[in-house]
C-alpha cells in the first residue's frame, strides 16, 4: 500500500487500529466504474464545524512546492510552484515561487518603516498604515525568476523533467498596493534624480537598481497578495512589484528606497542576474522577460490515456499581452491556434487551451508564445545561437514533452552538440538558484 | 461637504497627500545600518584594511564556507583566475577574479551580506581588508597599498571588458550607460 493511500484511509476514519483491517480496506476500494457506500458516510453526521482561517482539503497536502534535493542550503535558494498542479491563472499564495538570498524575515508591522531619502526635497517615512492610506490599485500580474527555464541549460535534458521544474519559478497574482510614484511625488524627486536604490530588511539586505522612469510608469509598493496580506515569503509586509520585469528586482521587505544618479552596481546585478551571451559578452540590466510558455497538461510525469484531452498550457511576456500560443501536435513540424481563455491582461499570465484527441500513437507536443511586441519563443537551437550554453538566466525556449506509445509524458527536448568544460569544483551539489541546472 | 471639498483641494495642493513622517538627514542616517556603495565608490566610509589583515579576518570568518584560501566549498568559490570567464566556463566556476566587473560591489555586498549567518559583524575596516584579501587571492592586486575610499574604486576588474548594456534595456532607457 502506498502512503497516500494509507494516509487517506486514515484520515476518513477507517483505519481503526490494526494494520490488517486497513489493508483489507484497501482490497475493497470500489473501481472508478462503480462506487462504494463510503460516500454516504458523511451524510450520517456533521461535518467539521465553522473555523476562522480556513485550509485546502487534507486529500490535497501533496500540492506543494518542489524543492530540489540539490540544494546546499535552504537560506538561499529557489523553489518552484507546481505548475502542473494548477488550474486557472491566479496561484495560490501558499504555492507562489519562493526566492531569497538570506532566508525569510520576519517583519512585525508594528515596528515597519519604509524610508524614502536621497535626491528628494523631503526625506519621508511612511508605516504601514501610512502607505495603505494612500490610493490604492489591484492589478495582476506574473513574477518570473529570470532564473525560471534554468533546465534547459541542462544538457542532455534531464529525461523526468516535469512542468514544475521546466517553468515553476513563475507565479501569478493579484497585488495590491500603492503606485510607487505617488510616494516619490510625495517625497519631492529632486532634478538629476534618474535611479532608485531599493532595499529589503532581509538578512542579505538585499539591493537592486531600478530606473526611476519605470518607477513612475506602473511600480507598485505591494502590500497585499490574492486579497489578504502579503505571505512572508512574498515580502510581508510590504515589496515592489514590477510589472513584467525579472523577479529579482522586485525587492521584498522593502524598507528603504535612495533616489540617486548612479546604479548601484550591486552583487546581485552584477555576480548573479547577469547574462553570457553565445558571442562570450555579459549583459547588464537584462530586466524584461521574453515571452514564455508551457504545456500543464499533459506534461511531464503525468499519463494519458487514447482519446479526448484538454490540452491546457500557461503564457505570459513581459512585454505586454499575449497575443497568441500555437501548439504543435508532431514535434515543431505543423502549428494550430490554442484558444486564449480572457480578460488577457498586460503583463499577466494566460490560459491556453487546446482540443485534442490522442490515437494513440507517440507523439512530441509543444506549445509556442507570441506577445504583443511581437517576440516569439525561440526554439533552444535557435536560443542557444543567442545565449550562451554557460549563461543561468531567461531561458524561454519552446518546451516539448513526449507521449509514449504507453501513454507516459516525458521531456521531449533533444540533447545538443557539444558540451560546459566540467566545473573545477567537480560534481557536488548544482548550479542555478533553484539547484536544477 | 463643502468643507471636505475644500480640505481635500487643500491636501492635494501640488498633488501632494501629505502623508508620512519628514525625516532629519540625522535620523535617515540612522535607519541606513547598510548603506550603498556605488561603482563611483559614492557611500564608502572612512578606514582601511590590508591583505595580512584580510587574510586573518578571512580565517576566522569566511573559510568555513568558502575555502580554506577561497577555492569554494560548501558555498561559491570565491577565487578565480584573473582573467574574464570565457564561453566553456562552466557558471560553477564564475567567481570574483573572472566573473565580478566592479571593485566596489566587493565592499557592498560584504558589508551588507556576509558573513552569511551572522551579516553587518565585521568593522568597516575588516570589510577593506577582507575586500583586499580577495583581490589579492584573485591576482587582480598586489597588496601593495591597503584598500580604501581612495584605492578601492580605482582597481580594475578584468571582466568588466566584457560587461554590455542589455540593448532592449538601451532602446527603452538610451540614457543608460555602465559606471
Ligand atoms: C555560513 C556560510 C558562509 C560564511 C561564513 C560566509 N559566507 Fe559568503 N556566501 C555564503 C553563501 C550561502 C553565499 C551565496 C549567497 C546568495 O545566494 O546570494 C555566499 C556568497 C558570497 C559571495 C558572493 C559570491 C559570488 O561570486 O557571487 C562573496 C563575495 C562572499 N560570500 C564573501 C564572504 C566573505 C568575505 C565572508 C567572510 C567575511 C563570507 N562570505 C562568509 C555563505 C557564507
Amino acid at each position: 500500500m502506498n502512503r497516500r493511500k494509507l494516509l487517506r484511509l486514515l484520515s476518513q476514519g477507517l483505519a481503526l487500529g490494526s494494520f490488517a483491517k486497513l489493508s483489507s480496506a484497501t482490497g475493497q476500494a470500489p473501481s472508478p466504474r462503480s462506487f462504494s457506500e463510503k460516500s454516504f458516510e458523511s451524510m450520517k453526521t456533521l461535518g467539521a464545524p465553522l473555523r476562522e482561517y480556513g485550509e485546502r482539503s487534507e486529500f490535497e497536502k501533496e500540492v506543494v512546492r518542489y524543492i530540489s534535493p540539490n540544494l546546499r542550503t535552504r537560506h538561499s535558494g529557489a523553489d518552484f510552484t507546481p505548475l502542473e498542479k494548477l488550474e486557472g491563472v491566479i496561484t495560490p499564495s501558499s504555492l507562489h515561487f519562493e526566492r531569497h538570498h538570506g532566508g525569510v524575515p520576519s517583519v512585525d508591522p508594528a515596528e515597519y518603516r519604509l524610508v524614502i531619502h536621497g535626491l528628494v526635497e523631503r526625506p519621508l517615512m511612511f508605516t504601514l498604515q501610512d502607505l495603505k492610506r494612500f490610493p490604492s490599485v489591484t492589478r495582476t500580474y506574473f513574477i518570473e525568476c529570470a532564473g525560471n527555464g534554468q533546465n534547459g541549460y541542462r544538457n542532455p535534458p534531464d529525461p523526468t523533467l516535469t512542468a514544475t521544474r521546466s517553468r515553476g519559478l513563475m507565479s501569478n497574482s493579484s497585488w495590491t498596493g500603492v503606485p510607487l510614484a505617488i510616494l516619490l511625488k510625495e517625497a519631492g524627486v529632486k532634478a538629476g534624480a534618474r535611479w532608485l536604490i531599493p532595499e529589503g530588511q532581509d538578512a542579505a539586505a538585499y539591493t537592486r537598481s531600478l530606473p526611476l522612469e519605470k518607477a513612475l510608469e506602473d511600480v507598485l509598493v505591494a502590500y497585499a497578495q490574492n486579497g489578504e496580506a502579503l505571505r512572508p515569503e512574498q515580502g510581508y509586509p510590504v515589496r515592489l512589484v514590477v510589472p513584467g520585469w525579472e523577479g529579482s528586482i522586485q525587492v521584498k521587505w522593502l524598507r528603504r528606497i535612495e533616489v540617486a544618479d548612479a546604479p548601484v552596481m550591486s552583487k546581485d546585478e552584477t555576480s548573479e542576474y547577469t547574462d553570457v551571451m553565445a558571442d562570450g559578452t555579459i549583459r547588464a540590466f537584462t530586466w524584461v522577460m521574453d515571452p514564455e510558455s508551457i504545456i500543464t497538461y499533459p506534461s511531464g510525469q503525468q499519463a494519458i490515456s487514447r482519446g479526448f484531452h484538454e490540452i491546457r498550457g500557461l503564457a505570459w511576456s513581459g512585454h505586454g499581452r499575449i497575443r497568441r500560443v500555437e501548439v504543435s501536435l508532431d514535434g515543431g513540424n505543423s502549428w494550430k491556434q490554442a484558444s486564449l481563455e480572457g480578460p488577457l491582461e498586460p503583463l499577466a499570465a494566460v490560459r491556453f487551451k487546446y482540443n485534442w484527441v490522442w490515437d494513440g500513437k507517440p507523439t512530441t507536443i509543444m506549445s509556442r508564445a507570441t506577445d504583443e511586441a511581437g517576440n516569439t519563443q525561440p526554439t533552444p537551437e535557435e536560443f542557444f545561437a543567442r545565449w550562451g550554453r554557460n549563461n543561468r538566466y531567461h531561458y524561454n525556449a519552446i518546451q516539448a514533452w513526449h507521449v509514449g506509445a504507453d501513454g507516459k509524458v516525458l521531456n521531449g527536448d533533444k540533447a545538443l552538440p557539444g558540451a560546459l568544460a566540467p566545473s573545477r569544483l567537480g560534481a557536488a551539489g548544482r548550479g542555478g538558484c533553484g539547484g536544477e541546472a | 461637504m463643502g468643507l471636505a471639498v475644500a480640505l481635500s483641494a487643500l491636501v492635494l495642493a501640488q498633488g501632494r497627500y501629505q502623508i508620512g513622517q519628514p525625516l532629519s538627514e540625522e535620523e535617515v542616517r540612522r535607519w541606513n545600518v547598510r548603506p550603498s556603495v556605488l561603482a563611483t565608490g559614492a557611500g564608502l566610509p572612512p578606514g582601511e584594511g590590508t591583505v595580512d589583515q584580510g587574510a586573518q579576518v578571512y580565517a576566522a570568518q569566511c573559510a568555513a564556507c568558502h575555502g580554506g584560501s577561497g577555492e569554494g566549498g560548501a558555498f561559491n568559490r570565491l577565487v578565480a583566475e584573473p582573467f574574464p570567464v570565457t564561453k566553456e566556463t562552466n557558471p560553477r566556476d564564475f567567481a570574483i577574479g573572472n566573473y565580478w566587473p566592479y571593485p566596489t560591489t566587493l565592499f557592498d555586498y560584504i558589508r551588507r551580506a556576509m558573513p552569511f549567518a551572522t551579516p553587518g559583524i565585521l568593522s568597516d575596516d575588516e570589510v577593506y581588508a577582507v575586500v583586499a584579501y580577495l583581490l589579492y587571492q584573485n591576482g587582480i592586486i598586489d597588496g601593495s597599498q591597503p584598500m580604501n575610499a581612495a584605492t578601492l574604486p580605482e582597481v580594475e576588474m578584468p571582466a568588466r571588458a566584457l560587461l554590455q548594456l542589455d540593448p532592449t534595456t538601451q532602446k527603452k532607457f538610451p540614457w543608460i550607460t555602465l559606471p
